[in-house]
């Protein structure tokens, strides 16, 4: 998949490492190297494939291609592409894994009404 | 002559370049009786945890959510294989270091999950990783939780493939050749017999078996 364009994402190009707290109220096209923190409430995060998360996310929606290891907490969908390589847990509403994508970690569905599966 | 004689030496050249394996893991389908008890649990009850320990599965992941259960996914084989694992023994043999394994994988509390899936794991990991992974999925499963595991039998061969499951009905399992990085096959280590396996479970409350027509016996554990 290309990348998103510029206009439309933010973009973290794969030569930049950030480490700490990324917030922001735009959508997060990752292709470089990112510890700590991601904050995106109600946009979407996507990894790009060099991307490298090692990081907790929050978002509206999240699209991984590359590597993140971290917990996911997306409002509407979580997306594994078939490269992606993703450690953690993941809450969301929807979940669409690609044939070919690794995934460890637990998953809880949410959905839209409030009602959470019971722990 | 030589051009046509060339062409039917090609046209067999071919044919044996065609019949080399196909790029795309074959799937195909069978009837589950111990997915069928699983299911009959999954459906009777709403919150369970449930975790996979096969190839992740976009299916069983929805399977299982669906239904309104928790999955965690952990692929023990793929991690089993990590060469950072490998250490020498005091002989100078190459061996697995279980601990590691362990400490790095099902790393969950005791009393955790409701059901574990275990698939065909035990006929494909490493000698030494087997029995140290089933007590340690004995710790992490609540009291009265179920395991499902398949074994090889002998007439299975040595060279049966190794398959990821996709659940996708009640008692309904799809089989997908697993493909490692090298697009090969993990190769069968082992085939159990009944008191193998039930050796390998003897801290369980009770086993059941199930044998089908396709050299594998279902167990089902209840912890």
């Amino acid at each position: 998949m290309d990348a998103p364009k510029t206009g439309e994402y933010a973009h973290i190009g794969k030569s930049v490492v950030i480490k700490g707290e990324l917030s922001g109220s735009e959508d997060l096209y990752v292709d470089g190297q990112v510890d700590g923190s991601i904050e995106l409430r109600n946009n979407n995060l996507m990894v790009g494939p060099n991307g490298i998360v090692r990081a907790s996310v929050s978002a509206k929606g999240v699209t991984v291609q590359g590597k993140l290891d971290g917990k996911i907490n997306a409002s509407d969908r979580v997306e594994f592409r078939k490269s992606a390589i993703v450690t953690g847990d993941v809450v969301a509403q929807r979940i669409a894994i690609e044939d070919g994508a690794y995934f460890q970690g637990k998953v809880d569905i949410q959905k839209e009404s409030g009602k959470a599966s019971a722990s | 002559m030589a051009s046509v004689a060339d062409n039917v030496m090609r046209f067999f050249r071919g044919s044996s370049e065609r019949a080399a394996e196909p790029a795309v893991p074959q799937k195909r389908m069978r009837r589950s009786s111990g997915m069928g008890e699983i299911s009959r649990l999954l459906n009777s009850q709403e919150g369970l945890c449930v975790l996979d320990l096969g190839s992740t599965s976009a299916n069983n992941i929805n399977f299982l959510t669906e239904k309104g259960h928790k999955n965690y996914s952990e692929d023990l084989l793929r991690a089993s294989l990590d060469p950072d694992l490998r250490v020498k023994d005091e002989a100078g043999n190459v061996v697995v270091d279980c601990k590691k394994f362990l400490d790095e994988n099902l790393t969950y509390p005791n009393g955790v999950f409701d059901i574990v899936l275990v698939w065909n794991l035990p006929d494909y990991m490493e000698e030494n990783l087997v029995k140290p992974m089933i007590d340690r999925l004995w710790s992490v499963l609540k009291p009265g939780g179920l395991l499902l595991a398949f074994f090889h039998t002998r007439d299975a061969g040595p060279d049966s493939p190794c398959y990821r499951f996709h659940i996708t009905g009640t008692d309904m399992l799809e089989m997908q050749e697993v493909r490692l990085s090298d697009k090969h096959s993990p190769r069968l280590q082992r085939v159990f017999n009944n008191r193998h396996i039930e050796n390998l479970f003897r801290d369980f409350a009770s086993i059941k078996f199930f044998l089908a027509r396709d050299a594998i016996r279902e167990v089902l554990l209840v912890r």
